[in-house]
This record gives C-alpha cells, structure tokens and sequence, in this order.
C-alpha cells in the first residue's frame, strides 16, 4: 500500500478490559490496521482506561492477559496512545498508573483529535 | 463528523460520553437512544443544550416503533431510513458510538 493511501485511524475504546470482548478486539483491529500501514491512534475514555492499568493479573478468571500488547505496539509503530483527563481522574488514577506512557487529554482536546481522523471505530 | 448513538441514557453512558466529547457536526439518535430527544426525559436538557454547537437527527421509525413520536423536543430533526443514509453521505466520517 501506498503511502499516499494510508489513512488516520483512530480507536476510541471505552470499555473496561475483561468483562466484554470490545477491549481484545479493538486491539485485533489495531494489529490489523497497523500491519495495513495505516496511520493509528488509540484514546482511552470512560472505563477504557482501565485497559491500561498496571499489574493485570487475569490467571485467576482463566483468560488470557493482553495488557502487554499495548508495551509492543510500539514495535508496529503505533505511538499514539491518548487518554481522557476526566476519565482516569473519576477513576482515582493518573499517567503514573497506567503501563505506556500516554498524552492525557482533556474532553475537549480529544474531541479536537477525533476531528481530525478519517476513520473513528469506538470500541 | 456524524455522531450515532444507540443505547438509551439510562442505561448506557455512550450518549453522555458524545456529548462530552464531539465538538459539533451532527448527532443521530437511533434504537433506544431516541428516548434521550422526547420531552421530559432526564437527557432532554442535555440535548437541547447539544443543539447549540451541533445538528440533533432521531430516526423517526424508532420513535414511531416505540410510540414516542409525538414527544420529539424542539428543533430535533426526525429522518426517515433514507434521511440516515443522506447524512452518512452529507458527513463524509461517521463515528458510532457503541
């Protein structure tokens, strides 16, 4: 694919991690995406930044830990990681809980960004 | 850009989260957001608020599926199946918020 062709994506995920399948899927999507060449940003709003918190530990629910995929999306060059200011504040987190570094947003900044993409999917 | 909400307000936070978010463009209310555009709803306020930066749509076969077609507020739009697709095209990017 052309570079000419590529467009900007943005997902904007907004469910915690493990009680529906829209957070692992939404992260299929971005592999997928990214192995496409496309350009891809991820903003993490609501219970989605929960998506982020360190020290996951879901052996004991029996389900597969993917919170170290977002350490290696770097590799697919996927730097763009967003997360709403009001969110991790409701949630009683900041930046340092969370297992990437991430720009953190207010409401209004990251209406701005999604503005500015061709492709929105909310997850 | 076209927002789509389809969850009611009292049960889903999507609404509340586009209305947070989006900076202006369109919304369209369909399924069981449509409650969210009646008179007397507890997001009525937050919609017509929604109004002043952007365009509010509520698919009318869903109002009329749901006996709440009477109720739609001031200055919400009602468009039919073919008004959704006309939007989808007039907006170029549309962002559905599941």
């Amino acid at each position: 694919m052309s570079e000419a062709a590529a467009k900007k994506f943005m997902l904007v995920n907004r469910r915690a991690p493990y009680g529906t399948i829209y957070a692992l899927e939404s992260l299929e999507v971005v592999l997928i995406a990214a192995a496409f060449d496309q350009q891809i940003a991820l903003a993490f709003m609501d219970d989605g930044v929960y998506q982020l918190r360190k020290g996951q530990k879901p052996k004991g629910i029996e389900t597969k830990n993917f919170s170290p995929t977002f350490r290696a999306l770097e590799d697919y060059d996927v730097d763009q990681l967003y997360a709403e200011r009001e969110s991790l504040s409701a949630r009683g987190l900041s930046a340092e809980d969370l297992l990437v570094p991430v720009t953190v947003l207010s409401h209004e900044d990251l209406g701005a960004l999604i503005e500015q993409q061709d492709v929105v999917l909310s997850f | 850009m076209l927002n789509i909400v389809n969850k009611s307000p009292l049960e889903r936070s999507s609404l509340e989260s586009c209305l947070r978010v989006a900076r202006g463009g369109a919304l369209l209310l369909i399924e069981d957001a449509v409650y969210a555009a009646c008179r007397g709803h507890a997001s009525a306020r937050a919609i017509v608020d929604a109004m002043q930066r952007m365009k509010v749509y509520v698919l009318q076969p869903d109002l009329e599926a749901r006996g709440v077609d009477g109720l739609v507020v001031d200055g919400v739009t009602a468009v039919d199946y073919g008004g959704f697709v006309d939007l989808v095209v007039e907006h170029s990017r549309t962002h559905s918020w599941l």
